[in-house]
């Protein structure tokens, strides 16, 4: 896929999951924040997932302190996409290291690893980091403003567009036999999980579990993995 | 703790979290486990991300008008339909269930 493509592809991942940062705002101040807290979260912790967690403790009654603990739990699976779009993105530095990392999510993540060739997944990487920042905190301050006035983004169909997003990135990578078992395995626990993991922490260790069961059916040996990308070098 | 310090603190540790892995070094980069295994780490991932993002609401499994709308743009990437037209198609498959009073 050329780079104009993977822009393109990132762009649209971009606007559909940045949309729904109306109900984040809106969720917000129902929960008691301010609107200017509620869009300093979406600015400086730019994470979903986290900032729904955070909110969800607030509105439940816990304290401070738990929120944060929670949202930094739910956070924790970031720590891995940067060590894994390394290969993509590096060498980085300064502003550009800053940025990466502050734009690092499920979204961004998965449209730059979803590309074999480099030049591809830093354009996607950048393009649906970019538009879902910029997406997702205009949606935050609306969803905030509005309240709960505003129609939920589920009547949209907004919620579907995320998964289906996904699915189109995980799709081009399930032709062998162990990466279609790392996939059903990696739904499967990702079930089985949720309810008793918090929803970032159920996705790393479903995906772990799934590597694991996924390497045991490897059928060849990993040097004809022509997927491995090396490090150094501008390959395209 | 007051909540504006608690919001402060925790995009603070989501930065951390996020920058960490860009700074892990090469040389963990290239243990041979870690190249072996980046490939189905990536399908791991991608597939946990689809089955959130589909099937669960918060802690609870829920399946609704999404999984009509997955199984559609599963049927569509396999027609080899453009992306961004899946992505619309799903949203709009939903959207019509939803306005049905379904899901």
């Amino acid at each position: 896929m050329s780079k104009a493509e993977a822009r393109r592809q990132g762009i649209s991942v971009g606007l559909a999951v940045g949309a729904y940062g109306v109900s984040f705002g809106a969720l917000a101040v129902t929960a008691g924040l301010h609107v200017w807290q509620a869009c300093a979260l979406s600015l400086l912790m730019f994470t979903g997932a986290s900032e729904f967690a955070f909110v969800g403790v607030m509105s439940a009654g816990g304290s401070p302190l738990a929120a944060v603990a929670t949202s930094t739990l739910v956070g924790i699976r970031h720590a891995s996409y940067g060590a894994l779009l390394a290969p993509l993105l590096r060498p980085l530095r300064g502003w550009r290291l800053l940025g990466a990392a502050q734009l690092t999510i499920d979204e961004s993540a998965a449209t730059g690893l979803a590309h074999h060739h480099r030049k591809s997944g830093r354009a996607g990487f950048w393009a649906a980091g970019l538009t879902v920042y910029v997406t997702w905190n205009i949606a935050t301050l609306a969803g905030a403003l509005a309240g709960a006035r505003i129609g939920h983004p589920a009547t949209w169909g907004l919620d579907a567009a995320a998964p289906a997003a996904f699915l189109g990135l995980v799709w081009t990578h399930l032709e062998r036999f162990n990466a279609k078992v790392t996939a059903v395995v990696s739904v499967g626990a990702t079930l089985a999980l949720t309810p008793v993991l918090p929803s970032g922490i159920a996705m790393l260790v479903a995906a772990l579990v799934a590597v694991v069961a996924g390497e045991a059916v490897r059928q060849r040996p990993a040097a004809s993995d022509a997927s491995a990308v090396p490090l150094t070098g501008g390959q395209t | 703790m007051t909540w504006t310090i608690a919001l402060l603190v925790a995009s603070a540790l989501a930065f951390g979290l996020k920058l960490l892995g860009h700074l892990v070094p090469v040389a963990w980069l290239q243990h041979p486990l870690m190249v072996r295994t980046a490939d189905l780490v990536t399908v791991g991932l991608l597939a946990a991300m689809v089955a959130s993002q589909a099937f669960t609401t918060g802690t609870a499994i829920r399946f609704d008008a999404r999984v009509a709308a997955l199984a559609v743009a599963a049927i569509l990437f396999w027609r080899k339909v453009p992306f961004v037209v899946v992505v619309i198609a799903a949203a709009a498959v939903a959207a019509g269930l939803r306005a049905l009073g379904w899901g």
